[in-house]
């Protein structure tokens, strides 16, 4: 009779519809018939057929009707629901919100922190307009086998590069040292730092003029002024056209006013210019370079911009042997002129010895890596948190679905409750990095605002919250949401064995960045406290010292020096080329008896006068100090112990060096006084007796007064003798805490972070701890009753985390030791690490961890079993 | 509520099981289709048409009347239902004003 495909039965039966399957069966059969009566068997079969193709799912689903559900987010009203549970949710279980919620905006804040100061970093100098095509002129050369670079440029540089090579650049720039200078206008007199300039200077920099033009450097007696500068000066009157003096010599006309550089380019500290040739004309030695063409006076720096076609590489290799062709005796030293671009400036302004480049942009990496690790810290806080808590929220997704959830509802209630977590999060870290944005810029140098404009802002911080809020709440939402119902009901259902193994695993990192944090931060501060308490060979205490920047300070020198001796303020006062802190001159071309011919020499020099050894106190290891008794000591020299060592001779007192052919006798020789880095070793030094070449005035105060009071009186003295100068003065104590400054920058950011880093762990654990305890509630209570004590209770609780941390800080103490021992070869003068700083971060995450998680399993074994097995 | 559309093929289909009265279920309603239109119409396009008709609430439906050349299984017999009546009033009404407004000499032209 009646005989449709037989496997088209079955693709209905299977595909079909549940709903329909019955009627629509029938009804195919019933077609079926009347198909073969009316069109044949042969049609009526391939009709049936297609007809169950047409129907099988999804080609013909029942849809769901309107009144339920759309699938995910869809309307409004169940939005509104499911955050109005997730709050209801967030609100009953305070600790975990706070937790939550604390710990992830407390990660934000310290990433958000830290990208904004990258950002800072990598933006440094893009102010400039032709940030890409500025370059600083250096050159590098390798001596005694290393390699080293210099931004010093001889006099006639500027006019090679500007006349020989004009096709190559736009702009050449030839530029003093930004140093202090007096600026007075009127009785107002003030130190401000400025640079001279070519006239081309405003242009290739894209200064923004307030008044006046750019062009008004082309007078070679103006002045272009900081908004800051001319503010301070004039006030609200306008400056531009007023006559005023720099360093009480050369009068200039302001043609200019220009907008404050911003903080975060080279130039910060440039409050006003002046023209290039002021300078020369003023400064006899400056005009005698130049005019002569001396090429072998490195005293100046030459900034370039290069043409539009032109490329840095292609520029530097043409000019790489301006210096050998001017002085081709430095052969030697391979000397190598070439352009480094201003996007290097910053980030990568220093070289090993290798010659490689290195600089900020290792800290850049450093806290960049910081930061996802801190992040990364919080979330795993959040994700352990969230699937920890969800496995106590089988039950309720097993209600939900018997009373008729569907598991999209599930899905989008979980996600949507993460997700709140996370905005919320997200906002308060806006909040706290506002209010710890001042301390943070302190603390780095900084002035970094949040960046309420920028969209790559919102966008990290927006793309990321919703990251984290759909991977922390992906597993309750997808796993938790897939439970059957009547399993997890009827109490047959189990999380697996392994469940809790991803979770112990996060803790495990957790605490491998912590402890390495701590150990990171420990070695840095010793590495600093180890350079502060390295003796430094002289008394740095009342050392002070004041700049001699006027001539009338050199030409009533012994006047000034009784006057300020009779105060009984000061012990003793000197002159001498550099303050005690810095070396900055160096030279070669000594010669002493038993030297090696082909042995390149390079001795650091100072000039000081007859007093200077009784102000900074440096001790006689042979010989003796230089003294007014012996005329001769005007060529006589004093050597450090260093020197002694690097000329390889014995007993050196009384013999003769000649420097430049100028013979010298040594008449003593100082223990190592430590003038440059205190991370590096001491240089080899000599020191000379020069009256002409003074650049500070060293003064030791009399420590049995107030330092106030002999302040005043010192300055009292000096406006007597330098009246047209700001009486500006340096302790020499602080000046040397300053070499500590980078480093100890570092040193205080990463402790924060490492604080930071162990606390956001431990709020995990505390976490994990309660949820544990709360889960095993049952068991300790059944313990309990069976006679298990307190102890017992605790240290079941506790032995498994100290077990994680333990792991943790054996993957931590190989990592931290690699990274920081590759950190301390930086340093020539270095800390060792010893094995008790290991010892004491592992025991201090430990005391952290057990603290923690103590709390919770002790509240835990306290309770009364009574209680815990009352219930059901 | 919001106004739900009435497609062609959806309009033919009601209106037959209107006709159709008591007795529409997906195989009166496929066959009645063909004799009045002439267009062979698919059982699957039948069905899921009834279907979405009623998810629309325009058709209600029951189950019964199984017999045995159907091998024991019910009918689902359809219904129109208020909305659907009304439904289908309005569509006509609609009908009815447009061909009103047709200029005379354009119904001439297309040879009404």
């Amino acid at each position: 009779m009646k005989n449709p495909p037989r496997w088209a039965d079955w693709l209905l039966e299977t595909f079909g519809h549940p709903d329909t399957r019955e009627e629509v069966q029938g009804d195919l059969l019933e077609l079926y018939d009347y198909w073969t009566e009316t069109i044949g068997e042969r049609k009526a079969r391939w009709r049936y057929s297609l007809s169950v193709l047409k129907l099988m799912r999804p080609l013909a689903t029942r849809k769901q009707s309107d009144d339920y559900s759309p699938p995910f987010f869809g309307s409004p009203s169940m939005i509104r629901n499911y955050l109005k549970i997730a709050l209801r949710n967030l609100v009953k279980n305070k600790i975990y919100s706070f937790i939550n919620i604390g710990g992830l905006a407390m990660g934000m804040t310290v990433a958000m922190l830290i990208g904004l100061w990258i950002y800072d970093e990598l933006s440094f100098d893009k102010y400039f307009q032709n940030y890409d095509r500025i370059a600083k002129v250096m050159q590098n050369g390798t001596f005694n086998g290393e390699v080293f670079h210099g931004e010093y440029n001889p006099a006639p540089m500027g006019q090679e590069l500007r006349t020989v090579y004009a096709d190559d650049f736009s702009h050449v720039i030839m530029s003093s040292w930004t140093r202090d200078h007096i600026l007075s206008y009127g009785d107002k007199k003030f130190t401000k730092t400025g640079n001279y300039l070519s006239a081309d200077a405003p242009d290739m920099l894209t200064l923004k003029m307030l008044s006046g033009t750019r062009a008004g450097l082309k007078d070679p007696s103006s002045i272009l002024l900081s908004e800051s500068v001319a503010q301070a000066l004039f006030g609200t009157s306008d400056p531009v056209g007023k006559l005023m003096k720099i360093d009480n010599k050369l009068d200039v006309k302001v043609t200019g006013v220009y907008e404050d550089f911003p903080y975060n380019t080279e130039f910060r500290e440039m409050k006003f210019i002046a023209p290039w040739d002021l300078y020369v004309s003023s400064e006899s030695w400056v005009k005698r370079a130049q005019d002569n063409v001396e090429w072998g006076n490195f005293s100046w720096q030459v900034l370039a911009q290069i043409a539009p076609n032109a490329s840095f590489e292609a520029v530097s290799d043409k000019i790489k042997n301006i210096r050998l062709k001017h002085n081709p005796e430095t052969a030697f030293i391979k000397p190598k002129v070439y352009l480094q671009p201003m996007s290097k400036w910053h980030l990568y302004s220093g070289w090993d010895k290798s010659g490689n480049l290195d600089g900020r942009i290792q800290y850049v990496w450093l806290f960049g890596i910081i930061g996802v690790f801190v992040l990364l810290l919080a979330c795993i806080n959040f994700m352990n948190l969230s699937t920890a808590r969800s496995e106590k929220r089988a039950k309720e997704v097993g209600i939900r679905k018997a009373v008729g959830s569907v598991r999209s509802q599930l899905i989008s209630q979980f996600f949507s409750e993460s997700l709140l977590v996370v905005a919320f999060a997200f906002v308060l870290s806006i909040v706290l990095a506002l209010l710890i944005l001042p301390v943070f810029n302190e603390v780095a140098d900084k002035q970094i605002g949040i960046l309420w404009t920028n969209p790559i802002f919102w966008l990290c911080g927006i793309g990321f919250s919703l990251l984290t809020g759909l991977i922390a709440g992906s597993y309750p939402a997808l796993y938790l949401s897939s439970f059957q119902a009547v399993k997890v009901l009827k109490g047959t259902f189990r999380v697996g064995r392994f469940a809790s193994i991803p979770r112990q695993v996060l803790v495990v990192v957790q605490f491998t960045v912590s402890v390495t944090l701590i150990i990171g931060t420990i070695i840095v501060f010793r590495q600093i406290e180890h350079a502060k308490s390295r003796p430094v060979g002289y008394d740095r205490s009342g050392l002070i010292t004041v700049a001699m920047n006027t001539p009338e300070l050199h030409d009533h020198y012994n006047a000034l020096r009784d006057d300020l001796l009779r105060t009984g303020a000061v012990v003793d006062m000197s002159t001498s080329s550099t303050p005690a802190t810095d070396l900055n001159s160096q030279n070669s071309g000594f010669d002493w008896v038993g030297k090696d011919p082909n042995f390149k020499d390079n001795f650091g020099t100072i000039a000081v006068t007859h007093d200077f050894g009784k102000t900074v106190g440096w001790q006689f290891v042979q010989g003796r100090d230089f003294s007014r008794q012996f005329p001769s000591d005007s060529s006589g020299m004093v050597l450090n112990e260093t020197a002694v060592r690097y000329m390889g001779i014995k007993d050196p007192v009384g013999k003769q060096i000649k420097w430049n052919d100028t013979p010298y006798r040594v008449v003593g020789v100082i223990k190592d006084m430590l003038m440059g880095s205190p991370f590096e070793p001491v240089y080899q030094t000599v020191y000379v007796l020069n009256y002409g070449w003074a650049n500070v005035i060293n003064i030791k105060l009399n420590t049995n007064r107030s330092t106030s009071e002999s302040l005043a009186r010192i300055e009292a003295v000096f406006r007597k003798f330098n009246p047209g100068s700001p009486f500006d003065y340096r302790f020499i104590d602080q000046q040397y805490a300053l070499k500590f400054a980078a480093e100890e920058r570092i040193g205080k950011l990463a402790s924060v972070f490492a604080i930071l880093a162990i606390f956001i762990s431990s709020l995990g654990l505390f976490g994990l701890a309660s949820f544990v305890a709360e889960q095993r509630t049952k068991e300790i209570g059944v313990r309990k009753v069976l006679g298990a004590s307190v102890l017992n209770v605790w240290s079941m609780l506790s032995k498994d985390f100290v077990f994680l941390v333990l792991i943790g800080f054996g993957i931590a103490t190989p990592i931290a030791y690699y990274f920081l021992h590759s950190w301390l070869q930086k340093y020539e003068y270095r800390t060792e690490m010893s094995w008790w700083i290991f010892a004491v971060s592992g025991l201090g995450a430990l005391a952290v961890t057990l603290l923690t998680v103590s709390y919770q399993s002790i509240k835990a074994a306290l309770i009364n079993p009574v209680k815990s097995l009352r219930s059901e | 509520m919001k106004r739900a559309f009435l497609g062609e093929f959806e309009e033919v289909v009601l209106l037959t099981v209107a006709i159709l009265d008591e007795s529409a279920y997906g195989v009166t309603v496929t066959q009645e289709i063909e004799q009045k239109t002439g267009r062979a119409v698919g059982f699957s396009t039948v069905h899921t048409t009834l279907q979405r008709l009623e998810e629309k609430g325009f058709l209600s439906s029951r189950m019964g009347g199984a017999t045995a050349e159907r091998g024991g299984r019910r009918k689902r017999f359809f219904m129109v239902t208020a909305a659907g009546r009304k439904a289908l009033s309005e569509v006509k009404q609609i009908r009815e004003q447009l061909w009103d407004s047709l200029p005379p000499q354009t119904l001439q032209l297309m040879g009404g």
